[in-house]
């Protein structure tokens, strides 16, 4: 592992302060997976600075009945939390699918969106891999791809996202709130991650000491009907081939509004606006929730070893709002 | 890069020199003498390196000693008191829920953390009722909640009824 010179930061500004300042630096949260990167060579900060213990450890209910999220949330504190469970199901659920007790219990929420693709390829600096070392080439088109992209890749990159995290939050249309050099912004997750177009190494679209202080859910009272659903070649322990993330707001059978995103299929977590522009207003039957899905997945450039997520994303969607509409009509 | 780190293990503090790299299992086992915590993976996999961090269950290979100076941390070692064996040790024994035993002291700290999980009514991805106020351990529970403890002797099925033995 490269030396690396360590500092704890008071507060998120002398943070940002001191990263702006260290082109080769990165924040340390949870560490699980920069701490793991760093070993294997794919990291090689040259200064770390710790922002795990900064004060937005807190999950609040805002004024207009949304919930702000610290970047500094634990994974395992989150999906106990009561609001998060009985709010967004969704998110608690997607959360206790991912990673392992230990895991959870040192993962940051600010993390978390951060980590980065676990394709074999990425992880391993004896291979190339335009995500970490840029032109250098892609094997994974060739080579090992089972687990990656169906959507959204380019001729560069293939790599998926690997957060369950980050796909209910794509569902729930939260908001990423940064602080940088120059102030506050706001990022909507939807727009957080990147597609890799010709430029793979940016996962996100985080400039350099810019840091996540907060996630703010927007408040949806249709939530409390949600489900994240995970398929993995293990029942545990496993990130996902494909999973999603649904939500559906109905009445008399007919479906008002409808929230749902994929994991496991892109460089992002997948919002299907597509699926979601056919489905609402409509009544529920499998046939429209199976044109819906093949709506989704029409644009997606399957390869050798992963065409079937295709259909297994499809079923997926037809399966997950099924339960949660049938849930409803109970 | 050396500096001097302060590390509070099973309730006594140490004062070291460690480089900024030295993972905390790596503290606990190369300069504090604390062979329970086991390297397999080194990359948070196996969870043979799980502690105790502040009465929590962690991988110890995934942090950095550094950062956890004003930590209580606890080993297999530190799980003992009064020359008595923790349940748990006694129930592994009882249950022969090992056979090298590499496995087993991350084991025993993990169930440790898991069944303080339960106790705050933590679900798990296997919970019938994300919202229930007690949870009932059964085998799945058990199973679900251990499973980033890998055990390559397969000893689970005496594991599982050990850890179910002390829920």
């Amino acid at each position: 592992m490269h030396p690396f010179q360590y500092e704890r930061a008071n507060d998120a500004a002398s943070a940002v302060a001191l990263l702006s300042q260290a082109p080769r630096g990165a924040f340390l949260g949870g560490g699980t997976n920069l701490v793991d990167l760093m070993k294997l060579g794919v990291a090689q900060p040259e200064l770390l600075i710790d922002v795990s213990h900064l004060s937005s450890d807190r999950i609040e209910t805002l004024p207009n009945q949304g919930v702000r999220i610290g970047a500094a949330v634990r994974n395992s504190d989150l999906a106990a939390d009561r609001t998060i469970r009985t709010r967004y199901p969704v998110l608690a659920q997607a959360l206790l699918a991912g990673a392992s007790g230990q895991l959870r219990n040192l993962a940051t929420t600010g993390g978390n969106l951060l980590q980065r693709t676990r394709c074999v390829y990425f992880q391993d600096v004896s291979k190339p891999c335009n995500k970490r070392e840029p032109g250098s080439g892609c094997p994974a088109r060739e080579g090992y791809h089972r687990n990656l992209a169906i959507l959204g890749a380019s001729e560069a990159c293939i790599a998926t996202h690997p957060s369950d995290m980050a796909v209910a939050m794509a569902a729930l249309d939260a908001v990423v709130r940064v602080l940088g050099p120059q102030g506050e912004r706001t990022i909507p997750l939807t727009s957080f991650h990147r597609l890799p177009g010709d430029e793979p190494q940016r996962d996100t679209v985080l400039e350099h000491g810019e840091l996540i202080t907060a996630i703010d859910l927007p408040p949806l009272p249709f939530a409390t009907r949600s489900h994240y659903r995970k398929v993995r070649d293990r029942a545990s322990y496993a990130f996902a081939l494909v999973s999603i993330a649904a939500a559906a707001d109905l009445a008399d059978g007919v479906i008002r509004d409808v929230r749902i995103a994929f994991g496991g299929v892109a460089a992002a977590p997948w919002r299907a606006r597509k699926a979601e522009d056919l489905l609402r207003g409509a009544p529920v039957t499998e046939t429209l929730l199976r044109q819906a899905a093949e709506a989704e997945f029409a644009a997606a450039q399957p390869l050798r070893e992963n065409a079937f997520k295709v259909r297994l994303a499809g079923n997926l969607l037809v399966r997950t709002l099924l339960d949660l509409t049938q849930e409803e009509i109970r | 890069m050396d500096r001097p780190i302060v590390l509070k293990v099973n309730g006594t503090t140490h004062e070291l020199s460690l480089d900024t790299r030295t993972t905390l299992l790596d503290a606990l086992r190369e300069h504090l003498g604390l062979n329970g915590p086991k390297k397999g993976c080194d990359h948070g996999q196996c969870g043979a390196c799980t502690i105790l961090l502040n009465g929590r269950r962690v991988n110890s290979c995934l942090t950095f000693a550094v950062a956890y100076q004003d930590a209580e941390i606890v080993t297999i070692e530190g799980l003992a008191a009064d020359g008595q064996l923790h349940p748990l040790q006694q129930a592994f024994i009882k249950h022969d829920a090992f056979q090298c035993g590499y496995c087993t002291p991350g084991q025993i700290c993990s169930a440790v953390g898991m069944l303080r999980e339960v106790e705050a009514g933590w679900p798990s991805t296997v919970s019938e009722d994300l919202n229930a106020n007690q949870i009932t351990l059964s085998e799945d529970e058990i199973r679900e909640r251990m499973s980033g403890n890998l055990c390559r002797c397969a000893a689970y099925a005496n594991i599982v009824p050990a850890i179910a033995e002390v829920k």
